[in-house]
């Protein structure tokens, strides 16, 4: 079955426990992590996490609410996006 | 190439702190079919037709929003011209009541706008064109969706001015009938009007279109200032070429979303329109693009110059991006809708001369502007004619969207709420045009028509 991948970005300041969060929420859904990768980019602090939702328990939308509820307790904007809008706006 | 986090980060700062979004999707509908004898039959395919599919449109735009994180902030219907489909129905009290149609259709799907409750008069009248225009007044009194559209010239038709001088009176009227006069600002006349443009109020299910067929707008005026900001030293050369690359990626966006929508819905889908659309969101302003071009004050000199350098970079990147590029593409500078052009008016930097001279090179027209509530219907017709013509002569679509205020005279305002904004009053001519327009007729074609 062909992967199903999203990103899972969080952009704010660096703190304890977002990796941490993060990934037990992915196993918790049965999400499988890829690729994580982080950076200080114009003073902001942004980790990128590429997660495949092939054999995900949980649908999109529930697993989008959970991130936001980490996201409002840690102050972090934290979005997820399929990778396809990555690839058509960032490669010809 | 695997994505990198600066590249994430690009796309997630676009839609965060720029207010990317894909500005409005827009189903078209053909209506030919619901014609029927019987009044009430006709009405009913109407609305179980719009209905049916308005509701499909939201709930798949919906997931789309979910899965790619990018919101689509209008789902609309653009139908066919009303007064094609209302040949045989051709009286003003059943004009009416299929407005009426229209907007339950459109309230009970939970869709804003509804466009197309228009005409093509570019050649000439038929008595449904002319019955559509009489009942237009009521239709806006009684309706808050449907939105209406004339297309009074082309440039291989020439510009129809006995069509034309229906429309002060009209607007006039209107806009004594509806709070704040805002049934003119569903209300756009055109020359050259294109058929799949999915912006409103000007939108329309062409007649040379499909059964049905999704058309997406694009936006994204924010990310355009960012980036021009960001490079205060470039020359324009340079300048051209980064809002370029910038369009390139906002209409791949939307070229993604608007692929994928269509093929859920299962209708072909019809263009991406790469407009730069501002929004009185902060930050969210065409004017204030070219203020970081360097202009003190959008409507200084050098204004004309600067909005033709963003419109060409605007229609590279994106024709770059998507194969369908259609619609109206390019920028739009409605007065009421930009806080950096309501400013600019407020602040005596930008006047109608002005805003028509900077319509030759924008896409659209002279846009959402209001004028005294005692300007005689000839001037409004004039203000139309003149701003056609600019159309006519360039081949190219202009509009007018003029909204004459009862009450207000120049230096005043009129706040609409909403995504209408807040629009300043603005001052025009007081000399007389009526004796040249009352000659009516049509403008011929220009001699650049001629290319068989």
């Amino acid at each position: 079955m062909e992967k199903e991948l999203l990103f899972i970005t969080v952009i704010g300041e660096d703190k304890k426990g977002i990796v941490a969060k993060i990934s037990t929420l992915m196993f918790d859904c049965d999400i499988n992590i890829e690729d994580i990768n982080q950076k200080i980019i114009d003073n902001y602090f942004v980790m990128i996490m590429l997660v495949d939702m092939k054999e995900s328990r949980h649908s999109l939308e529930k697993v989008r609410e959970e991130l936001e509820k980490i996201g409002a307790e840690l102050r972090l904007k934290i979005q997820i996006q399929h990778e396809n809008i990555f690839k058509m706006m960032h490669r010809v | 190439m695997p994505i990198s986090v600066e590249e994430v980060f690009e796309t997630a700062s676009m839609i965060l702190h720029q207010n990317l979004d894909i500005r409005t999707t827009t189903m078209g509908i053909n209506l030919k079919d619901c014609i029927h004898s019987d009044f009430k039959v006709f009405t009913e395919n109407v609305y179980e037709k719009i209905l049916k599919n308005a509701q499909r449109l939201l709930k798949e735009a919906a997931k789309l929003e979910l899965k790619y994180g990018v919101p689509i902030v209008n789902k609309r219907i653009s139908i066919t011209p009303v007064s094609l489909i209302m040949e045989t129905h051709c009286e003003r009290e059943k004009f009416i009541e299929m407005a009426r149609t229209l907007d339950r259709a459109g309230r009970n799907a939970g869709i804003d706008f509804i466009g197309g409750f228009g005409a093509l008069v570019h050649k000439g009248l038929t008595a449904s064109d002319k019955t559509l225009i009489e009942s237009l007044p009521d239709v806006f009194a009684e309706t808050e969706r449907v939105c209406s559209f004339l297309n009074v010239g082309t440039n291989t038709a020439g510009l129809n001015l006995d069509a034309i001088n229906l429309i002060g009176n009209m607007l006039k009227e209107t806009a004594s009938k509806t709070k704040d006069a805002i049934g003119c600002a569903k209300f756009v006349v055109f020359a050259n009007a294109p058929e799949d443009n999915p912006f409103m109020a000007g939108a329309f299910h062409g007649v040379g279109e499909p059964d049905m067929s999704l058309n997406i707008g694009i936006s994204g005026p924010g990310v355009v200032r960012g980036v021009v900001e960001k490079n205060k030293d470039c020359d324009l050369t340079q300048l051209s070429e980064i809002i370029k690359r910038t369009v390139f990626k906002i209409t791949r966006s939307g070229e993604l979303i608007g692929r994928e929508l269509a093929k859920n819905l299962e209708i072909p889908f019809g263009i991406v329109d790469i407009s730069l659309a501002p929004t009185t969101a902060s930050g969210d302003s065409v004017a204030n693009i070219i203020e970081a071009f360097g202009i003190e004050s959008i409507g200084a000199h050098g204004t004309t110059a600067a909005l033709a350098l963003l419109m060409d970079a605007v229609k590279k990147g994106g024709a770059m991006a998507s194969g369908n590029v259609g619609g109206l593409s390019g920028t739009f500078i409605p007065v009421s809708e930009d806080t950096g052009m309501i400013e600019a008016v407020k602040r005596g930097a930008l006047n109608l001369n002005k805003l028509e001279a900077l319509t030759a090179v924008c896409s659209v027209g002279m846009d959402m502007f209001a004028i005294p509530g005692d300007t005689p219907a000839e001037t409004i017709n004039a203000i139309i004619a003149d701003e056609l013509s600019i159309g006519i002569i360039n081949n190219k679509t202009t509009a007018v969207r003029v909204i004459p205020v009862p009450g207000k005279k120049a230096g005043d305002s009129v706040d609409f709420g909403g995504l209408l904004g807040e629009a300043p009053v603005m001052m025009v001519n007081p000399y007389s045009s009526e004796n040249f327009l009352k000659r009516g007729g049509r403008m011929p074609a220009p001699v650049t028509s001629m290319r068989n």
